[in-house]
C-alpha cells in the first residue's frame, strides 16, 4: 500500500467537498437559521471528512474488475469468502490514508484556529466504533451491488446510481438538522443519516441521539447481512467463469 | 490538415463507439436514472442554502438555477466524450497500446480525445438544457440574437476549458502512469461550478479564477443568460479558453517526446 502514496494523497485530497460546501454555509451566514454556531458547523463539516475519509468503500469496482478478468474463479475454490480479501485491502488502505487525513486537519487548524477541539477519550472511542459500522454498512451495500456482477456484468453503473441519495442524504453536503421537515420526517428511517451525519455529530460534540443512532446503525447491519449471505450464495451457483 | 477525412473518420468512430455502448442497454436507462437523481439532488442541495436566505452570494433561487442547468449540460459533455476518452489514455499508457495510435496516420490528439462516446451522456445534456429553458422561461429572458450569440460563444469557451483541464490530467500519464485519483481531484473541484462564485469566500473565488478557472466554467455563461455581464469577463474567458486549448496542444506535444512504449 505504501508504494502508492501519492495515489492516496490525491484521494485524501479529493475528499475536501466538505470544506467547500463548509465555506458557502459560513461565507453567506445560512448556519444562523438552523441555530448551529460557526464553530460547530466547521467541526461538523471536519469530522465528515475524516468519517467520510474512514467509511469510503469502492468494494463494487474491484470486484467488477476481477469478475470480468476472471480472477474470481481461483477465489472460490479458496475456503474464504473473496470479500475478506477485499475487506482486509480496505482496512489496510484505510490505515495508510490516516496521515494524510491528519495533515488536511492540521491546514484546517491552520485556517480556522477557533474550531480547534479535544473530544474527550470515551466520545473519541464511540465515533471511532460508530465510523467502524458506516463503513460496514457501505460495504454490505456495496457487497450486495457487486454480487449483481453475476447477472449484469456492469454493476458499477448501480453502484453510481446508489451513491447520488447517499452524497445528498448523508450529511456530507450539509448537515442533516438543516434539512426541511419534509425530508426529515423519514430519512431517519433509511440507513444514509448514520452513514456520515450521525458519527460526525458525535465526533464534533453536536447534538445527536446516540444509543437511537447505534441501535439503527446495528439494526441496519443485521438486516443487510443476510441479504448478503443469501444473493452470494444465489450468485455463486449462476457463477460462470468468463469464457465458458 | 485534411478536413474531409477527418470527418469521415470521425463518422466512423461515432458509429462503432454507439454500436458498442448500445450492447449495454440497462446501463444507459441506469445512466439516465443518475443523471435525473443527481439534478434533484443539487436542486434540494440548493433549496436547503436558500430555506431561510433570499439570496447567495448576491444570486436569487431562480438565478441559481441557471448555473445548475449549465452545470447538467456541460456534465453530460463531459459524460459523452471527455471521461470516456481520456480515461482510454491512461490505459493506453498503462498496456503500451498508445504505440498503435501514435503509428496511425492520423493526428494523435485527435484520435485520442475523440474516439470513444457514451450515449448516455446525451440524456443528461437533454435534461440540462430543458431545465435552462424552464429558467430562460421563470426568469423572463428575452431571446434576441446578440445574446444568443454571447452564450454561445461563452457555452464553448467553457467546453473548452473543460476539456483542456481533463486532457491536461490524462497527459500527465505519460509520467505518473497512474492518474485515476488526479481524476477524482479534478471531479471534486469540478463539483464547485454547481454553485455562484461570489457565494464562496475570497481565497477560494481567488483561487478558482487562477489556478482552476473553475468559476469561468458555470458563471460567466448563467450571467450572460441574466443579461448583466461585462464585456471584460466575456473577453477574458476567450483569452483564457484559447489559451488552455493551445497550451493542451503544445502539453500533449511536449509529454510525446517523454513517451517510451512498454517496457522499453
Amino acid at each position: 500500500m505504501l508504494e502508492y502514496r501519492v495515489e492516496i494523497a490525491l484521494w485524501a485530497i479529493s475528499g475536501i467537498i466538505p470544506f467547500f460546501m463548509l465555506n458557502i454555509w459560513t461565507n453567506n451566514n445560512l448556519n444562523e437559521s438552523i441555530n448551529i454556531s460557526d464553530v460547530l458547523l466547521s467541526r461538523y463539516f471536519l469530522c465528515a471528512f475524516f468519517v467520510r475519509q474512514f467509511s469510503v468503500v469502492w468494494v463494487v469496482f474491484s470486484f467488477e474488475e476481477d469478475s470480468l478478468m476472471g480472477k474470481i474463479s481461483p477465489y472460490l475454490i479458496q475456503p474464504l469468502n473473496p470479500f475478506f480479501r477485499y475487506f482486509a485491502q480496505h482496512l489496510a488502505e484505510q490505515i495508510t490514508r490516516f496521515p494524510f487525513a491528519l495533515l488536511i486537519a492540521f491546514f484546517f487548524f491552520i485556517f480556522n484556529p477557533d474550531s480547534i477541539w479535544i473530544p474527550n477519550l470515551g466520545i473519541l472511542l464511540l465515533s471511532i466504533v460508530s465510523t467502524f459500522l458506516s463503513f460496514l454498512i457501505q460495504f454490505l451495500i456495496q457487497s450486495i451491488v457487486a454480487c449483481l456482477c453475476f447477472w449484469t456484468e456492469k454493476a458499477s453503473s448501480i453502484e453510481r446510481l446508489l451513491f447520488i441519495p447517499t452524497l445528498f442524504l448523508s450529511g456530507l453536503l450539509a448537515p442533516v438538522v438543516s434539512f426541511p421537515a419534509y425530508v426529515k420526517s423519514w430519512i431517519y428511517f433509511t440507513p444514509f443519516p448514520y452513514l456520515i451525519d450521525f458519527p460526525a455529530n458525535l465526533l464534533s460534540g453536536n447534538e445527536t441521539n446516540i444509543s437511537g443512532g447505534f441501535s439503527m446503525q446495528i439494526l441496519w447491519i443485521f438486516l443487510l447481512f443476510p441479504l448478503f449471505k443469501k444473493i452470494w450464495s444465489e450468485g455463486t451457483k449462476k457463477y460462470t467463469a468468463m469464457g465458458s | 490538415m485534411n478536413l474531409r477525412k477527418y470527418l469521415k473518420v470521425y463518422k466512423k468512430f461515432i458509429h462503432t463507439s454507439l454500436a458498442s455502448e448500445l450492447e449495454y442497454k440497462t446501463n444507459i436507462l441506469v445512466d439516465l436514472v443518475t443523471a435525473i437523481l443527481s439534478l434533484i439532488g443539487s436542486i434540494f442541495l440548493l433549496s436547503i442554502f436558500f430555506q431561510n436566505n433570499g439570496y447567495i452570494g448576491g444570486w436569487e433561487f431562480e438565478q441559481a438555477l441557471i448555473i445548475q442547468a449549465i452545470y447538467t449540460i456541460l456534465n453530460g459533455i463531459t459524460n459523452t466524450w471527455f471521461n470516456p476518452n481520456l480515461t482510454e489514455i491512461v490505459k493506453h499508457i498503462r498496456e503500451g497500446t498508445l504505440d498503435f495510435v501514435l503509428l496511425k496516420p492520423i493526428d494523435s490528439q485527435f484520435f485520442i480525445s475523440l474516439k470513444k462516446l457514451n450515449p448516455s451522456g446525451f440524456l443528461e445534456i437533454m435534461l440540462g438544457i430543458l431545465l435552462l429553458f424552464f429558467c430562460i422561461r421563470i426568469n423572463q429572458i428575452n431571446l434576441n440574437l446578440s445574446f444568443l450569440t454571447l452564450s454561445l460563444i461563452t457555452i464553448s469557451c467553457s467546453i473548452c476549458i473543460l476539456y483542456s483541464l481533463w486532457f491536461f490530467i490524462s497527459t500527465s500519464t505519460i509520467w505518473f502512469v497512474k492518474t485515476w485519483n488526479a481524476i477524482e481531484v479534478l471531479r471534486s473541484f469540478l463539483y464547485i461550478g454547481r454553485f455562484p462564485l461570489n457565494s464562496f469566500s475570497l481565497s477560494l473565488r481567488i483561487f478558482f479564477s487562477i489556478f482552476i478557472p473553475i468559476a469561468f466554467i458555470t458563471t460567466i455563461p448563467s450571467e450572460v443568460f441574466l443579461g448583466d455581464s461585462q464585456l471584460w469577463k466575456i473577453l477574458l474567458e476567450v483569452i483564457v479558453a484559447t489559451l488552455f486549448l493551445i497550451t493542451s496542444r503544445k502539453f500533449w506535444l511536449f509529454a510525446l517526446k517523454f513517451y517510451s512504449s512498454a517496457s522499453s
